[in-house]
């Protein structure tokens, strides 16, 4: 195919501003650039807008200066454009519970991809390959309610993959699961073949699955560096309100 | 926490009845319920017919005398009003085991405790030979409008998520010692509901936004039909209940 120019970026963000209906400035010009198959955490303080971050990149809020485009495509009005950003990115919320609305497993993971007009066997092959993936094909009739947490958040997860995103977007992946479940999701996310953006606390989960990490903090991007580097600056963590749990050095993560 | 484990009313097992397609069981349930209805209240031995015809279908279904007894009387405090009629009545007077009762209240109430037990085992039929989410696909097949097959889609959903939440709000006012006991002291449990209605709001916005997310544009993609639809042997199978019903109704009409 002759002059088509297959992008290499997954996600570009450009001079995004977004202040809320009340005047509250909560994007102040952000720009992140994310190319294919990379994976980013986006770390930051509570309120440095992380999650009007997320909610931009799937055109659920509309920036008020700036654009946002996904595999080259802008997101914009247009509903037909619309429905192929959300397409393209796949958002898991926090709250399984919030993500997970119907009665089994099988028919919240064929929600996406049936909305995407898929049906029969075509579905059917998602919602398995999707299950597969993130191990939990043999949960696939069983309620939401019935699993555990852990599963659940394995099961959104599905979900979204059902819809084969160019970018997988997690909102805090890792809180409230138990140290195995943690180290499983950590192991299915890395054997994902997608490029990932992570919203996160949790900073040595961070550094066990992204090579790159960035700072959110009042609206902007404040750092952007390989995670190692991040994690090794005290002074720059402390200034935007992270901190390292007890006991752990990053100088002793392996570098890339 | 295992919440939500406890099926209320269905019952598991394999028998014809069970197998049946859901929008058979209701389209028959309330055409018996209608025929039961429709039979003058003095024809004593068309609703013998009816009390057959549901011990039939009970013992075809393996569902217990007892446990059909023990459910049944959900209708208790539907039809108090009922034992107070022979009483209240006016009209003609008739002295039965000592007391004085009006005839007419005598019918009256006959009339509602006979139809009404007669529904709620129909009722607790159909609900015990068919789970939850089949008798939503039941009325989905029904043509029952979306929008409230949907909204039991989402309680059956949610239930356990609110009640869980409930739960838990609850354990920690008792904690803090709260100990509700008499009226005056109910100011925490108002105040929990309250509470829990904005939960419950808010995390329907939530559960929206993730939807939104995986390209829900207000309509529910129709795909899930779970097992086929029902064939015209099961229609005929099932017909025979509620025509059997319909012709001692009939016969009871004209004979009074």
């Amino acid at each position: 195919m002759i002059g088509h120019v297959q992008t290499a970026v997954s996600l570009d963000v450009r001079g995004v501003r977004y202040a809320y209906p009340d005047g509250h400035l909560a994007l102040a010009g952000v720009d992140l650039r994310v190319p294919r198959g990379e994976r980013v955490a986006l770390l930051g303080p509570n309120g440095a807008g992380k999650t009007t971050l997320v909610l931009h990149l799937n055109g659920i809020l509309t920036p008020t200066e700036g654009t946002v485009s996904v595999g080259g495509l802008t997101a914009s009005r247009d509903r037909a454009e619309l429905a192929e950003v959300r397409r393209r990115v796949g958002i898991v919320f926090q709250d399984p519970d919030d993500q997970l609305f119907l009665p089994t497993v099988a028919e919240d993971v064929a929600f996406g991809p049936a909305n995407l007009g898929l049906r029969g066997a075509e579905l059917a092959e998602r919602v398995d390959e999707a299950l597969a993936a993130v191990k939990m094909s043999e949960h696939r009739d069983r309620a939401p309610h019935h699993l555990s947490f852990g599963q659940r958040r394995r099961v959104a997860v599905a979900t979204v993959l059902a819809m084969r995103p160019e970018i997988l977007v997690l909102d805090e992946p890792s809180s409230n699961l138990d140290p195995a479940a943690r180290r499983e999701l950590a192991e299915i996310l890395r054997g994902l073949p997608v490029t990932l953006l992570m919203v996160t606390h949790d900073l040595p989960y961070a550094a066990e699955l992204c090579e790159r990490a960035v700072i959110l903090d009042a609206g902007r991007i404040v750092a952007d560096a390989p995670t190692p580097d991040i994690l090794g600056d005290a002074d720059l963590l402390a200034r935007h309100r992270l901190e390292l749990p007890y006991g752990f050095t990053p100088h002793s993560l392996p570098r890339p | 926490m295992g919440a939500g484990h406890a099926h209320v009313l269905y019952r598991e097992a394999a028998s014809p009845v069970h197998r049946l397609a859901p929008e058979v069981k209701i389209a028959a349930m309330v055409l018996f319920t209608l025929a039961v209805v429709a039979t003058p209240r003095e024809a004593f031995w068309a609703f013998g017919g009816y009390a057959l015809l549901v011990a039939g279908v009970a013992v075809l279904a393996r569902v217990g005398l007892r446990w059909l007894l023990l459910r049944a009387t959900i209708e208790l405090p539907f039809v108090l009003f009922a034992f107070a009629l022979p009483f209240l009545g006016a009209g003609e007077r008739v002295p039965v085991a000592g007391l004085d009762l009006s005839v007419d209240g005598l019918y009256g109430g006959w009339n509602i405790i006979a139809k009404g037990t007669l529904g709620v085992l129909a009722s607790l039929l159909l609900a015990g030979t068919t789970t939850t989410r089949d008798l939503i696909l039941g009325l989905d097949r029904l043509r029952c409008p979306q929008i409230i097959t949907q909204i039991a889609t989402f309680m059956l959903r949610y239930l356990d998520v609110l009640v869980g939440e409930a739960r838990r709000m609850r354990v920690a006012r008792v904690s803090r010692g709260d100990d509700p006991r008499f009226l005056w002291q109910l100011r925490g449990f108002a105040a929990g509901v309250g509470a829990l209605f904005l939960r419950a709001f808010e995390r329907g916005e939530r559960v929206y936004l993730a939807m939104v997310s995986r390209g829900y544009s207000g309509r529910m993609p129709a795909v899930w039909q779970g097992a086929g639809a029902a064939t015209a042997g099961q229609w005929l199978a099932a017909a025979t209940v509620p025509l059997a019903a319909v012709s001692i109704a009939a016969t009871a009409v004209v004979l009074t």
